[in-house]
């Protein structure tokens, strides 16, 4: 009995998005009398940080402070119409609609400004912080809240912007297959390194090491957020997770977190990425969607390195200790 | 069984609630008293979002029917923050970034005061154990036991300057 090591690799290429029937996102933008803005989206924010990301992106487009955005989302009653948030594609559809709708909101403003300040709208800027000046003659600067302020009290307007991104519907060319089904791909590799215990068919995973081409990141810290949780949820899905262990048959199946297995925090391999930006033609700045992808390149790259450590090839998930000392017996008797 | 009365320490503030016998401190703390930064997982004991300390100790409060801390001493997440600013664990999470969904983050704040109470400078090994009952679905948990890592130095930090400060004024 020993304690057998290996290593496996993995590569994914992975779509931003899906052209179902068509897949729009749509946003809204207004300046509140305060001078903030509030952008209103359908999509969710399921934590990945949905919210944050297009906080900055309309932070950007307008020029004011992060600060100054308020993104609600998520009441399709009331809100402008939005596919959802699947398929990585929310910071790509989602901050493309919002980048419409705040450049929409910043012309509105400008014209407001224009006629405050008496300067043509192809003279004014705005500075990233909230202040919109003349070109060159920094004494003839204004608060961008105070001319939503006048806007609304002065000249009677709204600033606001509407913005819509769809992905068109693509068919399929009957003749060829082809068709153009995502707006983007990430791509990414990973090398994973196990021990194997022979004796208890346990596996240890020692590291998770991976490059990502994930287009501009908005956000690099959730950038990296996503991909360690995202290989701790592929190291779960390829040794632990299942909800039906002998599948079709349900016995052992798991009925709370006490049974449904997942690694903790003594599981915890060494998890290490580098990121290389190659900004998409078509993603607001540049951006590729990276949620779901994170969770892919682990899964292969364990279970090609158990295959490296013991000879014991396994296609079907999760990798049980059972499913590889069956293996290893197999193996024994095979060669006996 | 008739509902009674119940009284406890609700971070240095008595409160009294009535209940109907087996409620657990979970239900108490979040539906009765508004206190919901005390999460609720799973109600089986089996992911740690819902832990609270009682008399300073870990606890799983879904579990905790509440007549069980009548007269005892429970904190929450809400009985640690400050009025303004952040618990210097608090900060360490934010730091880096340690909450994503932020589902798990008060129980795992609340395990990593327990732990740095008992034991300042904790070990890699002492922090990974202290964690084992909570799940985080997001983060890959690396980010949380770093939090703590640097929570343990900011406190000892902090400790170190007001022991300079008294030093100071007793000169
Ligand atoms: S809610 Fe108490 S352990 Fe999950
Ligand atoms: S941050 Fe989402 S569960 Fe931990």
């Amino acid at each position: 009995m020993a304690r057998l090591r290996g290593t496996g690799m993995a590569a994914v290429n992975y779509p931003t998005g899906m052209n179902l029937g068509g897949d729009p996102s749509q946003a809204l933008i207004h300046a509140t009398t305060s001078g903030s803005f509030v952008v209103s989206l359908s999509a969710t924010d399921l934590g990945q940080g949905l919210k944050t990301v297009i906080g900055q992106i309309a932070a950007e487009t307008l020029g004011v402070e992060f600060g100054e955005i308020v993104v609600d989302t998520a009441d399709t009653d009331t809100g402008p119409h939005d596919m959802g948030t699947f398929a990585s594609r929310a910071t790509h559809r989602v901050g493309n609609a919002v980048i419409a709708a705040a450049t929409e909101a910043r012309q509105a403003l400008l014209d407001v400004a224009s006629e405050e300040l008496e300067a043509a709208v192809e003279d004014l800027e705005i500075d990233g912080h909230g202040n919109l000046m003349v070109k060159g003659v920094p004494s003839r600067s204004v608060r961008v809240a105070d001319i939503a302020a006048l806007a609304q009290f002065k000249y009677g307007r709204t600033i606001a912007g509407r913005g819509s991104y769809m992905k068109p519907k693509s068919i399929v060319d009957p003749e060829t297959g082809a068709m153009d089904p995502d707006s983007t791909e990430a791509h990414a590799c990973t090398v994973a390194e196990v021990e194997v215990d022979t004796e208890t068919g346990e596996v240890t995973v020692l590291s998770i090491r991976s490059a990502y081409e994930v287009g501009r990141q908005v956000n690099p810290a959730l950038v990296a957020g996503q991909i360690e949780g995202g290989a701790w949820m592929g190291m779960s899905h390829a040794l632990y997770e299942t909800t039906a262990p002998y599948y079709p048959a349900v016995d052992h199946s798991p009925r709370d977190f006490s049974e449904y297995l997942m690694p903790g925090t003594l599981e915890m391999p060494i998890v290490e990425s580098v990121i290389l930006e190659m900004p998409s033609s078509n993603g607001p700045y540049g951006v590729k969607g990276l949620g779901e992808m994170t969770a892919n390149s682990p899964i292969p790259a364990i279970v090609n390195a158990i295959y490296h450590a013991t000879g014991v090839r396994i296609d079907e998930l999760p990798v049980t200790p059972e499913k590889i000392l069956r293996g290893l017996d197999a193996m024994a008797h095979a060669s006996s | 069984m008739a509902s009674r009365i119940v009284t406890f320490d609700l971070g240095g503030r008595e409160v009294e609630v009535m209940v109907r016998p087996m409620t657990t401190l979970q239900s108490v703390l979040r539906n009765q008293l508004g206190f919901t930064a005390t999460k609720d997982g799973c109600r089986q004991g089996g992911c740690g979002s819902c832990t609270v300390l009682v008399n300073g100790q870990p606890m799983l409060s879904c579990l905790l029917p509440v007549e069980d801390v009548a007269g005892q001493r429970v904190t929450t997440l809400e009985s640690i923050t400050p009025a303004e600013g952040l618990h210097p664990i608090q900060q360490a999470f934010l730091d880096a970034h340690a909450s994503q969904c932020g589902y798990c983050t008060p129980g795992m704040v609340m395990v990593s005061k327990a732990l740095l109470d008992h034991d300042p400078a904790p070990t890699d090994d002492a922090i990974r154990h202290a964690l084992t009952g909570n799940i985080c679905r997001c983060t890959g948990y690396r980010p949380i036991v770093t939090a703590v890592h640097s929570a343990a130095e900011a406190v000892h930090d902090a400790a170190d300057a007001m022991r300079g400060s008294a030093g100071e004024r007793a000169r």
